[in-house]
């Protein structure tokens, strides 16, 4: 059975969602305080979920990345393990330098809160293998520092090793750029394709009657068959 | 007691939209001659350090590793 942990520091806000969701899809969840030094041991997903870790103090991410958990995280990650950081769980990752690239303060300075459609630009990962290249799906977006940034080196090696998830488009898949991010990027991957982030929230796509259950095909790619 | 002022900014070449928008306000408020504006913070330190050369090798690993993101930010250091 997929187990899947989520993780939660002063300020998290999404690991009650988190919970649900995975739990409607038949995963066993467990949500961890920041203050653990290491990771339960049957963890197949580790999930570090949205919110406002310490605030936003310095920089989104910035402080919660020296939480004693990350120490566990990253040897989890580099020995493989599936990580998935949703929002503030991106910006966690790019600052512990677990996923490349930075996330920066909105273009137009506005807090995003509403659906927006995304372009699956590669799915030969477990997070987008149950969709096609090119499918465009609604999901939540809620941030205020959601403008990735990578140098163009970097942009090049997103595209060249498929480590790009996701593009910010309209309805029909034309790009739609809400915060200023290189190339809409929405969401990204390592290049080993076990450390997965985005800004926009699957979580929150989990039921028609709440807008869209678009998250259900995404987050289903990490549970066990 | 060493001070140290840790300045951090976006790098050159990354949109500072922050600042944009101040110009845009000062343009507003018709100061005309602002040709260009960045925003960044200032974080001050007090060390319990006599030593410079130590203060800024400590000072920068700070910079390093929290007070600034290298992917986007430059830091400068002055030690008072």
């Amino acid at each position: 059975m997929t187990k899947v942990t989520i993780l939660q520091f002063p300020g998290t806000n999404c690991e009650y969602d988190t919970q649900y969701a995975f739990e409607r899809l038949g995963a066993k969840t467990e949500i961890l305080w920041h203050k653990a030094d290491k990771l339960p041991e049957d963890t197949s997903l580790l999930v570090i979920a949205g919110g406002f870790s310490y605030g936003d103090y310095l920089r989104s991410g910035a402080i919660a990345r020296f939480s004693p958990v990350m120490k566990a995280v990253e040897i989890y990650a580099k020995a493989g393990g599936k990580v998935l950081g949703i929002c503030n769980g991106f910006q966690v990752l790019t600052e512990a330098r677990l996923l490349p690239g930075a996330l920066k303060r909105n273009e137009h300075l506005h807090f995003l809160s509403k659906h927006h459609h995304l372009k699956v630009i590669n799915n030969g990962n477990d997070f987008l293998k149950n969709l096609s290249v090119g499918d465009v799906v609604n999901i939540p977006i809620a941030h205020h520092d959601g403008n990735y940034f990578i140098d163009a080196d970097g942009l090049k090696d997103l595209e060249d090793n498929n480590q790009i998830l996701l593009r910010y488009t309209d309805a029909d898949g034309n790009i739609q750029n809400p915060n200023g991010s290189v190339d809409s990027i929405a969401g990204i991957c390592n290049k080993q394709k076990n450390i997965f982030g985005l800004m926009p929230h699957p979580e929150r796509a989990m039921e028609t009657i709440l807008g869209s259950d678009d998250g259900v095909a995404m987050l289903q790619g990490f549970l066990k068959a | 007691m060493i001070k140290a002022i840790v300045n951090i900014s976006l790098k050159a070449g990354v949109l500072d939209s922050q600042g944009k928008a101040v110009h845009h306000a000062l343009e507003s408020l018709h100061f005309k001659d602002v040709r260009d504006v960045r925003v960044g913070k200032q974080i001050v330190l007090q060390l319990d350090c006599d030593d410079k050369k130590v203060a800024l090798a400590e000072v920068t690993k700070m910079c390093e590793d929290l007070l600034a993101n290298t992917v986007i930010e430059d830091y400068d250091i002055e030690l008072v």
